[in-house]
Order: C-alpha cells, then structure tokens, then sequence
C-alpha cells in the first residue's frame, strides 16, 4: 500500500514537471532556444495566485485566471523584449540573455514581494480521498493535478495536431523560411507559442504551490531545471515525450527519496537521465536527426 | 622594437594579456600598500582570481573546443573539497603553509582531472543541447553526493562515511567535512599573490595549447567535426584533451577559492555558479581569452561596485547583462553601430581635406 501513496505522489509530482516540460520543449521546438527564464515565470504565477486568494480573498478559480493572464502577457513581453531581437543570433548568446531574463525576474520578485518564504494556501478545498481503510490516502491536490496535467495533454495534442495555428506551429518549428513562404506570420506565431507556455508555467505554478506550500523568489528555479531535465528526458522538442518524461522523472524522485535515500534524490533522478541519454542520445521520443557531409 | 614588429600578430596578442594581467597585479599591490583598498574589495582579490581562472577554463570548454558546460562548477568543488581534505591530511607533516598549498591545488586539480575523464567518456558522445544538460547533471550529482560525505581525520588517518559524522568513529581527531554544513576548520591559505601566480599559470598553459598543433586539432573538431575526422584528426582524443584540461584547471581555481574561506558548503557550487562563470565566457566573447579575464574582472565587481544601492544591484545587473547581449549580438543593434562608424569615418576624411 506504501508503494501505492508513493506511485500517487511521484504521478501528481511528474504531472506538475510536465505541465512545465511542456512549455520548455514547445518553446524548444519553435525557437530552438533553451528558455531559462520559464522557471521563474512559474514563480511569477504562483506569487500573483497568492496575493490574489491570501491578501484579496478572492476565490480560488480567480487567481488562477489571473495568474494564467499575467503570465501569458509576461511570456510575451519577454519574447518581445528580449529574444526577437536575437532570432538570428547564436543560441549561447540567447541562453544567456534568457539567464538575464531569469535573474531580472528573480530580483524582482525580491524586491517586490521579499525573501521572507511565504506559506501557499492550497487552491483545491475539498477533502482527500481514502481507500482500504484509510492506508491508501490520494491527496485532492494529487487529483486536481493529474487530471489538470490530463485535460491539457489532450487540448494540446488537439491544438497542434487539429488547428491551423496549431499546424501553423508546427510548420514553423520544422522549417522556419519554408513556412513564412506558405504565408504563416512566423513571429506571431512564435509570440503565440511563448504565450501557451507561460499560461502552462502559471497553472503549473499554482499546482507546485498547492502541493509544496513554501514560496520563494527561487521556488521556480529548481522545478525550473527538473522540467527541463523531463523534457530532455522524453526528447525535447516532443509534446507527448514532455508528458512521459515529465511523469517518469516525478515518480523517479519520489521512489529514489523513499526507497534509497531522501539526500541523493536528485543525483539518482540526474543519474537516470544520463543513463537514457547514453542508450538514447536523443531522448526517449526524440527524432535521430542524420548529418549529412 | 624591431623584434617586436617582427612578432607574429598572436604573439603580440598573448603578450598583451600577459603584460595586462601582471600590471594589474602591480597595481593592485601598489594600492593595497598605501591602503587604498577598502576591506570589502581586499577580501575579493582571492576569489577574483579564482573566477578568472575558471572563466579561463571554461573559455577551453565552451569557446575552444565549441561544447556547452552546464556543470563547470563541480569540478570546481571536486578541486575544492579534496583540497580542503589534503590540506587537513598534510598539516601533521607538511609544517609550511605555502608547501601545502601548493601540494594541495595539484591533488584538487589531479582529482579534478580524473573526474573530468570519468565524465567526459559518456559526455562528449552526445552533441550540442543534450551534452549541455548532462554536464549539468553532472553538476547536480557532484553536489548532491558531497553533500552527504562525512570526513574525519585522526591519529590514523582518514575516515570516510555517508551516514554521519558520529560514525565516523574518530578518535581523538576533527571532522574535515561535515555533509550538509560543508568542509568546516579549514585554514585561510590563500593569498593574492599565490592567486596571481596561479592565474599566470593557467594563462601559459591555455594560451600555448590554443597556439600549439593540439590547439588547432582541437578548433578543428570545434569548426568542422566531420571535416575534421575526415582528415585523420581523432575527435575523441582531443575533444578529451581539452575537457581534461579543462577540469583540471578549476579544480585548482577550486582549492584557491576554497581555502579562502574558514568554511564552505556544497551548495555553493550549484547550477547557479557554473552560470554565473559562463557569463563571463560569453560576455568576453568566445575563445577569446583576454576578453574572458576583463569580463571577469568588471562583472565580478560589478555587484560590488553597486553596493550603494543595494537592493537594486541584482536588478542592475540582470539589466546590464541583457542589454549588453541584445547591443552586442542583435542585427538591429550591428546595423547601428557599423553607421555610426560609417559616419564617423566621413566625418575624419571630410575633416583631413578641409586640413590640406
């Protein structure tokens, strides 16, 4: 029944890193730049989610909204501001005007809200579910979760695969100049996908904090480097290799701290990942791309 | 002044960066000596020199050798940690200071060496992005498992554990590493001048090898691998060659930092430092190793410099370091500038006609 609670746990944690992944490896495949900035828009989102439910009282549904708004305008914002410029530049230049992107963030959150952590109320208010006489206990944080994590793999899969923006997105991440050809306005279109990724990062945020209630200005960075870790982990630049990477990361880490040891949680999770990435230098679901002399 | 005419233009160039980096050094000494400096600034020198050493590294790595590492500083606390280990294990022995030190940045930088060969086999098999995160696993593991190390030293030796520090069953000795809380007791060793002198050295050794056969097989793979491997250049040797090298060298700018500090903990050395160090190599521009020592210098400082205001200089910084990126690499900005300097020109030729 333990391993039961744990596999629960390690599904609800590696939904959240997925919810994240998706963003990174969707931002990945269009502007084929490592995006170090999304960790701290998670921690953007959770912050907005919280003024709004603790120092406001608003209903819970409420800051969630807000907290998807305000971070789909700062996703664009910073696309904008920061990267556009740099579309043509060499991808080191542009990881490290990302990493300016995440330390600007970052300071912010400082100074705006302080260092002293903050405690997170929990977003979902109806009670856990117990099973087998209360030995089996799945948190209603757990389910909101998963089932959050469920209904946007779905939308997603439905976005890109169904939708003309969908398709016009996946156009452009294949072949840039062939499809401003075929008439796609690339730059809205890559302003388009920043903007999903950072509503992602928000829900992602309120999720992590509901679970995790302590809140820092550095809550996202950590998360911030396993969901990148995931969506490495699953092939980046795949949807659904997000998804799997992100899930399996989560419940890596959770029986890695349970069964092995709660200190070297994360170098067995980073472990893992080196190994699959010996086997499969390209990720579980990643695309082997031939090089031609 | 002939002879240094007759110089080759690389020549002149690394005399140059020698010449900057020991009068900088005098410089600083002179107003040390007229206690010019104020304490907060005397108190960087150490890791300054530190920084710059791994900037110089990691310029080997990233803008030599053409890999993104995410993980440079763990080699940096694989230096750190042995050193602050040997220097505990000498002291019984080895009563001079300096000879310690000195024994102890080799082990670091031994040790760090190995470790970057253990890495580098799986490493450099892989390309571009992934190769980057998995030296930033690399990192993260590094970190986590001295994190739980537990070293004792006594009568008998050294003592090892991952449990705890009671079980390391010492008799009579101290703990050297203490896990979460880091190495702890450990001497301030360190000085400016041996700072310097290990800056020195890194520079002689990567500025050759850029010079040297190794060197041009190294930007070779880093130009064109397929290229390169088509004519008889082994990739694997001296991708190796230059990740070892690598290692090695912040594996001694780790003792030097580390024994700068009476005590210090594996989190120091995170995700976060490796950044923060290849900032530096990107801002002074890649493979270019004078350009590494002057960003180190004014980004280190930076913060310090910013202390007035405090609570904003973090912010400042972020700021700066984006806009310096967008002016230096968008096309916008290059447009710009390279008017700007079109005018300038007609300016200076309209200025000498109207002269004769």
């Amino acid at each position: 029944m333990t391993f039961l609670n744990y596999l629960i746990n390690g599904i609800s944690l590696g939904s959240v890193y997925a919810i994240i992944a998706l963003g990174y490896t969707m931002v990945y495949g269009i502007a084929k730049m490592l995006n170090f900035a999304h960790g701290d828009v998670i921690m953007i989102g959770a912050y907005v989610s919280f003024i709004i439910t603790s120092k406001m009282g608003l209903p819970a549904i409420v800051s969630v909204l807000a907290a998807v708004v305000v971070c789909t305008v700062l996703g664009i914002f910073i696309e904008r501001l920061a990267y556009k410029p740099l579309r043509n530049a060499t991808s080191l230049a542009v990881l490290i005007t990302a990493i300016g992107v995440s330390y600007f963030l970052q300071n912010s959150a400082l100074l705006i809200w302080g260092s002293d952590p903050k405690s997170f109320n929990s977003i979902v208010h109806f009670d856990s579910i117990k099973l087998f006489d209360g030995q089996l206990v799945i948190t209603s944080e757990a389910i909101v979760t998963v089932l959050a994590c469920i209904v946007i793999m779905i939308a997603l899969t439905i976005f890109t695969g169904h939708t003309k923006l969908g398709k016009a997105m996946r156009a452009v991440s294949e072949d840039k100049g062939a499809a401003q050809l075929m008439g796609i306005n690339v730059n809205s279109t890559i302003s388009m996908t920043f903007a999903i990724g950072s509503a992602l990062a928000a829900i992602a945020g309120v999720l992590l904090c509901s679970a995790y209630p302590t809140l820092l200005p550095t809550t996202g960075s950590m998360p911030g480097i396993k969901a990148f870790t995931a969506a490495v982990f699953g092939g980046i630049g795949s949807i659904p290799g997000a998804m799997i990477g992100g899930i399996l990361l989560g419940v890596i880490e959770v029986f890695a701290s349970a069964y092995i040891s709660d200190k070297l949680s994360n170098a067995i999770v980073f472990g893992v990942l080196i190994i699959v990435l010996l086997v499969k230098p390209t990720g579980l679901l990643g695309k082997k791309i031939n090089e031609k002399v | 002044m002939k002879k240094w005419k007759n110089l080759s233009s690389k020549t002149r160039s690394d005399f140059l960066t020698y010449t900057m980096v020991i009068v900088a050094f005098i410089v600083l000494r002179v107003l040390s000596a007229f206690g010019m400096l104020s304490n907060s600034l005397t108190g960087l020198l150490v890791p300054l020199c530190a920084y710059i050493i791994m900037a110089v590294s990691l310029n080997l790595t990233v803008g030599v050798l053409g890999e993104l590492s995410l993980g440079h500083a763990g080699f940096m606390s694989v230096g750190a940690f042995s050193g602050v280990i040997a220097c505990a294990g000498m002291e019984s022995f080895i009563p001079n200071p300096i000879l310690r030190l000195v024994i102890a940045v080799v082990i670091g930088g031994i040790l760090a060496g190995i470790t970057g060969f253990l890495i580098g086999i799986p490493v450099l098999r892989l390309r571009g992005d992934y190769l980057a995160i998995v030296t930033l696993a690399f990192g993260e593991i590094i970190k986590n498992i001295i994190n739980c190390l537990y070293i004792g030293i006594d009568g008998s030796g050294l003592h090892f554990s991952l449990i705890s520090s009671a079980d390391l069953a010492l008799e009579n000795g101290r703990v050297v590493i203490n896990g979460p809380v880091g190495a702890v007791g450990v001497q301030k060793l360190s000085t400016f001048t041996f700072g310097f002198v290990l800056v020195m050295l890194t520079l002689i050794v990567v500025l050759n090898l850029k010079r040297s056969r190794t060197g041009r097989a190294i930007m070779a793979v880093r130009d064109n691998r397929i290229a390169a491997e088509s004519v008889g250049i082994s990739i694997t040797k001296y991708k190796m060659i230059a990740f070892i090298t690598s290692a090695v060298m912040a594996g001694a700018a780790g003792v030097l930092f580390a024994m700068n500090y009476t005590s210090l903990t594996s989190s120091k050395f995170d995700f976060n430092q490796s950044i923060l160090i290849l900032v530096f190599v990107v801002l002074g521009g890649l493979g270019n190793i004078r350009g590494s020592i002057i960003a180190t210098v004014i980004l280190y400082l930076l913060p310090e410099i910013l202390r007035p205001i405090q609570d904003y200089r973090m912010l400042i910084y972020s700021i700066v370091l984006i806009v310096v990126m967008l002016t230096t690499n968008s096309e916008k900005a290059k447009l710009f500038i390279e008017k700007q300097k079109a005018k300038l020109k007609e300016k200076k030729e309209k200025g000498g006609a109207k002269g004769e």
